[in-house]
């Protein structure tokens, strides 16, 4: 069995009016120092796969497919075996 | 889970007692805690059942009144509504968006428990000083939760109110309504008679989540109601979605004996309220019951909220058709008991029986208290305030003020986070009549739906207030050109167990139910939501009023915008200059005090007769009835909605001058007509008894008031628009 | 002519888009449950309203994998007329039939309201009825209405004519203050390369019928019916 952590994060340029408004608040908390919230998207799959390269194809598969929209969003997927 | 004694689940040692005398036995854990659901004000309505049996309940119109999911009114060609309100007040204090949003899921889910496709809600929020960071963020996140939840269902969000009062700051009321359509000979009930019938479940799967949140909506909000946010539930719109089309689809072919949904006590409830009604008993299996969580005990399946759930008794041999509707959309439907004879509500793990208490105990065994009421010392006190000694404001700056207040002031930026145009029957949005008006495709008629409760009123004459509750509820929907025909209301007190609550509550209740006799628009569902109070106090007396109202023909509605200059204004009704609780006290003198306006039923009838008759005339151009700021700010409010100005005439012999222009004295409408509908008009308005006088015109860009030919108020449209339509956005910035 | 309303677990506009065609337009129509895999005997398709899957992981992303699904992208390929509308429209993104993705509103916040639109060419199968520059009344209701694409997306667009409909004011005056969700370049519904496919986040058939206080969207469906009508006479 595979566990593996997809980041789903906006692209640069693309607008994030949530992230925007996060800073917001926290510039209200008086959290000053922040100069950029962007975010994201964190997904945890657990997958039956024969072996780690297959697993790591499918779950590139999946990002491209389903998790993840080409057009505004990046991700980047972390693996690791677990019991 | 930590194990709770029955005290804190709930249950007094005197009732415990009751308990173990009705088991013969000391009852074990899982019996503990049916019992203390059951027998919860939420679910066993234990303080109120003698007050909510004096509401009147019946008359021709009405099919179904109190005692099922919701009630049912007839509205002819074979059609009825069903319809109830329910609070979700406690939930939404602790987790606004969750709270809100489970609160539409539940009420909808009664709608279509009943075979009635939801076609509308409405909602009536309670918030304190919007001037407050949390309780902005309380109506925000409430607002969002009510929106996302209901416009994805795709059912319109079309109606309500909010108020803001110092009342409600730590414990806002959330209050959500729902509308449905059936065919009459398409009504579903929750019933099992049928013994050997299998029950199923169906929807969401079942977690920890939300045990015991009926005894939590029983109990008074303090500090520590925030650690018991594991309560909360979550909801899932798109599962409600496709229950509601599955569902409606097993109507359909009739495949149904009884449905009951999943709310408050969850499995527990639903199953001892399905098969209590005929006298049988059930045996449920709780492995059975798909799971979200692993190592659920049969305490925590039996007790569990989790939302979107159902409770199915299928038709004999219906059960595998119910399965393939379910398949086809998406969900599981689960046989997880069967309905025996005798009464034993019998709960089982596999083989062996976890519990088994009497099931009529459950619902017809609950304890009843009738508690001492006393009255208040604020009431004579306020009653007696007096208001000859208050100085009139400068009407100028005193309309300004008022349309400036939350409470009066536009709540677009509210309803505009509600989808209310989906179905496409639409017919008066928010905001441009005194209800919404829905049409009824295929037919020629039109529902009008409108929630009502000043519950200034209410605290500061819990009789009168309750019977204006009523009546404001009535005169709106006549406002738009419909009957009324019957109401659901949700009862939002404080604590029952201190005389001056019950007091409130006793006289109220005595109120609404006087003039929902009078008016003939009996209650046919409600809730009761008590424990309103913070270590602040207690909320004000809340005794909301939803009703529905016929139009025969849609095209006779009637907005309250103006439309033509030089169409006159009329005030029908009375004129009146009582200042008792008014916006324009609160807002200009800081008081919340004086004597409740004069209720007059008989004039209230007439009214709201004439005003059907009129619109079915097509003898207005607009309608508003008055209500928060009186009758300037009602015409302001015809202004500028219709865009254009208007000018008002008054005369101080009419009274005090603040009293004319903003007592909110009830039975009173400022109508407008184009000139050559007068003389008609004047006849009907004698014929039925009502008093009439023109007070201005429309026409212009400006709101122009003259006393004595003395001009007192001008102010451009323009600059109305802006104040009243920008107040509650700035706010919310 | 015969329209199909492709229904998705969630969609809930289907019934409103059924009824204009039905009642208002006099058109045959039936649905399509997301689970066919074909379309065939239909002149025209309805991506209808709605939450689709819940909006869950992102609007029209998981509606775009339904057994439908292929069918409808081949009808598209082979020149057959599909209207989008809100959900439809965030599915068409998702499905590739149309370029750009769906963002939240700017205000973060679910928009229900009124508002008016450009309408930019009147030379199309859905605005044939339409003039070009005249300025339409049409309702929204949307929390993911803000258009997206990269620069070179939308000279593209732009350079082949393909923003339909943009934001207005009453008067016709492109403003981001009269742009409800904050859109770039106030794109209110774009159509593919070959025109045959149109998204839109408005709602033509919440305003096709006079008690709805409105008819323009009854012309965006009569101006389909009259290309039909042409091209298959």
């Amino acid at each position: 069995m595979y566990k593996a952590n997809i980041y789903v994060t906006l692209k640069e340029g693309v607008l994030d009016p949530q992230g925007g408004a996060v800073k917001k608040s926290l510039h209200v908390l008086n959290y000053t120092g922040v100069t950029e919230v962007r975010i994201g998207k964190f997904i945890e799959v657990w997958l039956e796969a024969k072996d780690p390269e297959t697993a790591k194809v499918e779950l590139k598969e999946m990002s491209d497919k389903l998790l993840a929209n080409p057009v505004i969003e990046n991700y980047r997927v972390e693996m690791l075996e677990v019991e | 889970m930590k194990e709770l004694t029955y005290r804190e689940m709930g249950l007094t040692e005197e009732e415990y007692g009751k308990i173990k005398i009705i088991m013969g036995r000391e009852p074990n854990y899982l019996e503990i805690g049916i019992f203390s659901v059951m027998w919860s004000e939420h679910c066993g309505y234990k303080n109120s059942r003698p007050l909510l049996k004096t509401f009147p309940t019946e008359g021709p119109q009405v099919i179904q009144g109190p005692g099922e999911n919701a009630g049912v009114v007839d509205i002819g060609d074979g059609q009825a509504v069903v319809f109830k309100i329910e609070s979700h007040n406690h939930p939404s204090a602790i987790e606004p968006y969750q709270g809100a949003a489970t609160g539409v899921g539940g009420i909808v889910r009664d709608i279509f428990t009943m075979g009635a496709r939801p076609i509308a809600n409405l909602n009536s929020l309670r918030f304190g000083d919007p001037g407050d960071a949390r309780v902005r963020e309380l109506l925000s996140g409430v607002v969002a939760g009510i929106g996302d939840y209901g416009n994805c269902l795709g059912i319109p969000t079309v109606g309500g109110e909010v108020y803001f009062n110092q009342a409600y700051q730590g414990n806002p009321l959330v209050n959500a309504m729902c509308v449905g359509l059936v065919q009459t000979d398409e009504i579903a009930l929750a019933v099992a008679s049928e013994v050997g019938s299998t029950i199923m479940i169906v929807g969401a799967k079942t977690g920890r989540d939300g045990i015991h949140g009926a005894t939590f909506a029983s109990e008074e909000l303090s500090e520590k109601s925030k650690e018991k946010r594991p309560s909360v539930q979550v909801g899932d719109p798109f599962m409600e979605k496709l229950l509601i089309e599955a569902c409606l689809e097993l109507i359909k072919e009739d495949l149904v004996a009884g449905m009951q949904d999943l709310g408050a006590a969850g499995l527990t409830s639903s199953i001892a309220e399905t098969v209590s009604k005929r006298g049988r008993g059930v045996d449920v299996d709780v492995l059975k019951v798909p799971r979200r969580e692993t190592n659920m005990s049969a305490y925590e399946v039996m007790l569990s909220e989790s939302q979107e759930r159902m409770l199915i008794v299928p038709r004999p041999g219906t059960e595998g058709r119910i399965k393939e509707i379910f398949d086809k959309w998406g969900l599981d439907a689960v046989t997880i008991g069967t309905v025996t004879e005798g009464g034993a509500f019998r709960v089982m793990e596999g083989n062996e029986v976890m519990g088994e208490v009497p099931v009529m105990e459950l619902t017809e065994g609950c304890p009843v208290y009738v508690r001492v009421a006393e009255e208040p010392d604020y009431y004579q006190r306020c009653k007696s305030y007096d208001l000859a000694a208050i100085l009139d404001a400068n009407p100028q700056e005193a309309l300004e003020k008022l349309l400036a207040s939350p409470n009066i002031a536009s709540k677009k930026w509210i309803f505009s986070q509600y989808d209310y145009q989906v179905m496409t029957n639409t017919a008066l949005i928010p905001g441009d009549g005194d209800a919404a008006v829905l049409r009824i495709k295929g037919t020629r008629k039109g529902i009008a739906l409108v929630t009502d409760c000043n519950s200034r009123f209410v605290y500061l004459d819990p009789y009168r207030g309750g019977m204006l509750a009523v009546c404001e509820a009535a005169l709106n929907l006549a406002c738009v050109g419909a009957k009324p025909l019957a109401l659901t209301n949700c009862l939002n007190f404080g604590n029952p167990e201190k005389p001056n609550i019950y007091w409130q509550m006793k006289n109220s209740i005595a109120g609404m139910s006087e003039a929902a006799r009078y008016l003939e628009t009996p209650v046919v569902s409600g809730n009761v939501s008590l424990y309103n109070e913070t270590a602040q106090g207690a909320i004000y007396p809340t005794p909301v009023v939803g009703m529905v109202g016929l139009l025969k023909d849609i095209d006779r509605r009637c907005d309250m915008a103006f439309k033509d200059a030089g169409d006159l204004i009329i005030l029908l009704g009375r004129f009146r200059d009582e200042l008792g609780g008014s916006e324009y006290l609160s807002v200009c003198h800081g008081l919340e005090t004086g004597e409740v306006p004069e209720v007059n039923l008989e004039e209230e009838k007439r009214l709201i007769e004439l005003l059907q008759i009129l619109i079915q005339e097509q003898l207005l151009q607009s309608c508003h009835d008055i209500s928060e700021g009186g009758m300037m700010v009602a015409a302001v409010e015809s202004a500028i909605k219709g865009n254009i100005g208007c000018g008002v005439r008054i005369n101080t012999d009419d009274g005090r001058v603040d009293g004319v222009l903003f007592s909110e004295a009830p039975g009173r409408v400022v109508a407008s007509l184009k000139r050559s509908n007068m003389d008609r008009l004047v006849q009907v308005v004698i014929e039925n008894g009502v008093e009439m006088r023109v007070i201005g015109a429309v026409g212009g860009d400006s709101l122009l008031c003259d006393n004595n030919g003395k001009e007192i108020i001008r102010i451009p449209v323009l600059e109305a628009s802006r104040i009243w339509g920008g107040a509650i956005d700035c706010f919310m910035k | 002519m015969k329209f199909g309303v492709v229904v998705f677990p969630g969609s809930n506009c289907d019934a409103d888009c059924y009824h204009v065609i039905k009642e208002v337009l006099g058109q045959e129509v039936d649905y399509i449950w997301h689970k066919e895999i074909a379309v065939q005997g239909y002149d025209a398709l309805i991506l209808p309203g709605g939450f689709s899957y819940g909006d869950y992981l992102r609007t029209g992303a998981i509606a775009r994998f339904s057994p439908i699904m292929p069918a409808v992208i081949e009808f598209a390929n082979q020149g057959g007329l599909i209207i989008g509308i809100c959900n439809g429209f965030q599915i068409l993104l998702e499905a590739g039939l149309l370029p750009g993705a769906m963002l939240r509103n700017r205000s973060l916040k679910f928009i229900c309201d009124k508002v008016h639109l450009q309408v930019k060419r009147d030379d199309t199968p859905f605005t044939r009825l339409l003039k070009q520059d005249e300025t339409i009344s049409i309702p929204v209701a949307h929390g993911e209405g803000n258009y997206f694409c990269d620069a070179e997306t939308l000279a593209e667009l732009q350079r082949e004519k393909r923003i339909l409909f943009t934001y207005c004011s009453p008067s016709g005056e492109e403003d981001m203050v009269f742009n409800p969700n904050g859109s770039i370049a106030n794109i209110a519904g774009i159509t593919n390369k070959q025109g045959n496919v149109l998204g839109m986040m408005p709602h033509p058939e919440r305003c096709s019928e006079h008690i709805l206080g409105g008819t323009d969207g009854y012309r965006i469906f009569a101006s389909m019916l009259q290309s039909w009508q042409e091209v298959s006479c």
